[in-house]
C-alpha cells in the first residue's frame, strides 16, 4: 500500500504550515519578489518543511494578483514528486467557484501521484469578484458550497453518477476518473471562520473542520469548534471528542523574545489584512498570533487545547507579509527543531484514548477495509456509453436494470449500481 | 420583571460635547417616563470617540477588540437605542456611520431607536429624516417618528420658542419609552453562532431532519 511510512502516521497529531501565496513587498528592503521567485521560494519552503520534520504543507487558491497560487494541484503534485512523507493539502480549495467535477478529478489525480499524501480543505474564498469571474453569484456562496460538495462527495464514492442541481449542468452516467486511490476518497476538511452552516456541513458528512484561527479572537474558534463537535455527534459519526479538528496559527520566532518582536514588527505593521491597523501588542493579545521565543510559541500553542479540546492538525502561517525566504527557512528550522517535537510530546500526554489520530490515507484504508485488500479500480473496455451498460469497472458489480428503457435516466439507475457501499 | 436595557450611543467628537449632552437628556427623560410607569431601566452609554481606534481596526480586520465588542453586544441585545450624532457636511458624522458599519446587519432588527442630532444651525435639522432615519429603516430598526435636533441656539434662548428643545426631547422620549416598554428584545437569545437550519434543510431535505 502507499504512504504507509509517513511521519504523520506515527504521531497522533499532524503539524505543518500553510501559505496563502501572497507576493508582498519586503518592507525592510522595499523589494517585491517576482512571481517566479516567490513560486520557487514556496517550493523550497515546502521541501524544507519535510526536511525539518513537519507533516503537512497546505497551499491556498487565489485568482488575482498579488497571489500566485491559481492551480494548487499542479504545485502540490510537483512538491509530491520532490518529497516522500509530506502530507499535501490546501488552504483552501474554492468549493464555490470551481467545478466540483474538476475538483473530483484533480484531487483524485493528486492522490494517486502523491501515493495517498493528498487531502484538501474546502472554503468559499474571500475575494468577491472571483464569483462573477467564474460565472457565479456571491449571494449564492453558501448554497453553492453545499450543493457542489454534495456532488463532489458522490463523485468520489459512486462510480456512475446521475445528478441534477441548481448550479451546474446535469450529469447523466458520469464517472469521475481516476477513481480515488485504493477506493478511499481524499480526506476533506471544511474551513470557515464564522459560518455555522459550514461547521454543520463538516459534521453532517463526518469530515474534518478547520478553523483559520489567525485573524480572529480565539472565542470565535471556540464557538465554531464546539458547534462542529456537537453536530458531529448528532449526525452519528462518533462522540464530540472524536470529531476531526484542525487549527491554523501564526508565529514568528527568534531565540529570544525581544529580537522576535523587533524583527517581525515591520512585517506586521505593513502586512496585508492587519497592517496599518492594531498594534502588534494588541493583536497578539487579541488573536492567536505569537511573536516571541520558541518556548512562548510552545506555551501558547499548547493552550489551544484548552478551548478546542484534543485535536488532529495544527498548521502555522509562516511565509506571508513579505518575509524573505531566508527568514522563513530559519523559522521552519525553529519550528521543526525546537517547537514541534515538544508539541508532539506534550499534546500526546493525557490524550484520551477515544480521540482519533489525524486521518491519513493509511488510516482511512484501514477503517474502510480492515485487513482486506483495498479496491483497485480496473475499467472495463470502452463501450462508448456509460448509460446503457452496468458498471464501467470490472471490480464493481452492476445492479441488473429491470426498468423499462424509457425510465433509464433516473437516479435509480446509475448511482444504484454502486451505491450499496456508500458511507457517509 | 427584569430591567429594560437602553443603550445610548453618542458620536460627538469634542469633550465636553453638546451631542453627549443631548444624548444624556434624551436618556434621562426616557428613564423618568418609564420609571413613572413602573418600568425598571438600565442605561449604558458609549462615547464613540473612546472606540474610534477599535472601530477603525474592526473595519480593517473584521473583528472587534474587546471594548468595542462590549458596545456591539450591548446594542444588539438592547431594548432601545438612543443614537445621537453631530451633522457634518449634510449627514451623520463619519465615525457614527463607521460604528453602524461594524454592527451585524441583522443585529438591530426590531430595535426601538430614538434619533438625536446636533448642528450649528437649525438649517441642518432635516438630516435626521433624509439621512439618519433611512439608515435605521434599512437595518429594520424602528426609529420613533420624532427625531430631536439641537442647534447651537437651542441651548440658549435663541432656539425654537414655540416647541423648545426640552419639549422636543420629552416628546421623542415619550414615543421611545412606549416602544421600549413593550419590547422583549433583551430577553431574546442573540447568538451569531446559532445554526438557523440543520443540514437536512440546507441541502434540500436530503437528511430528512
Amino acid at each position: 500500500m502507499h504512504g504507509m511510512d509517513t511521519k504523520a502516521q506515527e504521531g497522533e497529531m499532524q503539524f505543518g504550515i500553510f501559505t496563502v501565496s501572497d507576493i508582498t513587498q519586503d518592507p525592510t528592503t522595499g523589494r517585491t519578489p517576482t512571481e517566479a521567485e516567490r513560486i520557487q521560494a514556496t517550493l523550497t519552503i515546502a521541501k524544507h518543511a519535510e526536511e525539518v520534520g513537519l507533516d503537512v504543507f497546505a497551499l491556498g487558491e487565489h485568482h488575482n494578483p498579488p497571489f500566485w497560487s491559481s492551480s494548487p494541484t499542479t504545485t502540490l503534485a510537483y512538491i509530491a514528486g520532490q518529497t516522500s512523507t509530506l502530507q499535501l493539502s490546501t488552504a483552501t480549495t474554492l468549493i464555490t467557484t470551481n467545478d466540483p467535477v474538476k475538483i473530483a478529478e484533480d484531487y483524485a489525480m493528486l492522490q494517486h501521484v502523491s501515493g495517498g499524501r493528498a487531502d484538501l480543505m474546502l472554503g468559499r474564498g474571500n475575494t468577491g469578484p472571483v464569483y462573477p469571474w467564474f460565472g457565479k453569484d456571491i449571494r449564492q456562496g453558501l448554497p453553492l458550497g453545499i450543493e457542489n460538495y454534495e456532488l463532489l462527495h458522490r463523485l468520489w464514492r459512486e462510480d456512475v453518477v446521475d445528478w441534477e442541481g441548481k448550479f451546474r449542468t446535469p450529469l447523466q452516467g458520469f464517472t469521475s476518473t481516476p477513481r480515488p486511490l485504493d477506493g478511499v476518497p481524499p480526506f476533506v476538511w471544511h474551513g470557515s471562520i464564522r459560518t455555522p452552516e459550514i461547521a454543520e456541513q463538516a459534521a453532517f458528512y463526518g469530515d474534518g473542520f478547520f478553523a483559520n484561527h489567525i485573524f480572529w479572537p480565539a472565542s470565535h474558534t471556540q464557538r465554531m469548534i464546539a458547534l462542529y463537535r456537537q453536530r458531529f455527534e448528532h449526525h452519528g459519526h462518533g462522540t464530540a471528542a472524536q470529531a476531526i479538528v484542525g487549527l491554523g496559527g501564526q508565529v514568528f520566532m527568534r531565540k529570544n523574545s525581544q529580537d522576535a518582536v523587533r524583527d517581525f514588527r515591520p512585517y506586521f505593521d505593513n502586512a496585508p489584512v492587519y497592517g496599518h491597523g492594531p498594534s502588534l501588542e494588541d493583536f497578539t493579545q487579541q488573536t492567536p498570533l505569537t511573536v516571541g521565543s520558541p518556548q512562548e510559541v510552545i506555551d501558547k500553542t499548547l493552550g489551544f487545547r484548552d478551548y478546542v479540546g484534543d485535536y488532529q492538525r495544527q498548521l502555522f502561517l509562516m511565509d506571508h507579509a513579505g518575509l524573505p525566504l531566508k527568514t522563513v527557512l530559519e523559522q521552519l528550522d525553529l519550528l521543526g527543531g525546537e517547537v514541534v517535537p515538544v508539541l508532539r510530546r506534550e499534546f500526546a500526554k493525557d490524550r484520551p484514548a477515544e480521540v482519533p489520530d489525524a486521518p491519513t490515507h493509511a488510516s482511512l484504508v484501514a477503517a474502510k477495509y480492515g485487513d482486506e485488500a483495498p479496491r483497485q479500480a480496473t475499467p472495463n473496455p470502452n463501450r462508448g456509453d456509460n448509460l446503457t451498460l452496468g458498471s464501467p469497472y470490472q471490480d464493481t458489480v452492476a445492479v441488473k436494470d429491470e426498468a423499462p428503457a424509457a425510465n433509464r435516466s433516473g437516479s435509480a439507475f446509475g448511482p444504484a449500481a454502486t451505491r450499496a457501499g456508500v458511507a457517509r | 420583571m427584569t430591567a429594560k436595557r437602553i443603550v445610548v450611543v453618542s458620536a460627538g467628537l469634542s469633550t465636553p460635547s453638546s451631542t453627549r449632552q443631548l444624548a444624556d437628556r434624551l436618556a434621562a427623560d426616557a428613564v423618568s417616563i418609564l420609571g413613572e410607569r413602573g418600568v425598571e431601566v438600565e442605561v449604558s452609554t458609549f462615547e464613540l470617540r473612546d472606540l474610534a481606534h477599535d472601530i477603525t481596526n474592526h473595519l480593517l480586520l473584521g473583528f472587534a477588540p474587546p471594548k468595542l465588542q462590549e458596545a456591539l453586544d450591548a446594542v444588539s441585545t438592547a431594548d432601545g437605542l438612543i443614537a445621537v450624532t453631530p451633522i457634518f457636511s449634510t449627514s451623520y458624522a463619519g465615525l457614527f456611520k463607521s460604528f453602524i458599519d461594524v454592527i451585524d446587519p441583522q443585529a438591530l432588527t426590531d430595535l426601538p431607536v430614538l434619533i438625536g442630532a446636533t448642528g450649528g444651525t437649525p438649517r441642518h435639522s432635516l438630516a435626521i429624516d433624509y439621512a439618519i432615519r433611512p439608515l435605521f429603516t434599512y437595518l429594520h430598526a424602528i426609529p420613533v417618528t420624532t427625531g430631536v435636533f439641537a442647534a447651537t441656539a437651542d441651548w440658549g434662548g435663541g432656539g425654537d420658542g414655540v416647541r423648545s428643545l426640552p419639549d422636543r426631547i420629552f416628546r421623542g422620549a415619550e414615543e421611545f419609552a412606549a416602544l421600549v416598554e413593550r419590547t422583549d428584545r433583551s430577553a431574546l437569545v442573540n447568538d451569531p453562532f446559532a445554526l438557523d437550519r440543520p443540514f437536512g434543510h440546507l441541502i434540500g431535505g436530503l437528511a430528512g431532519e
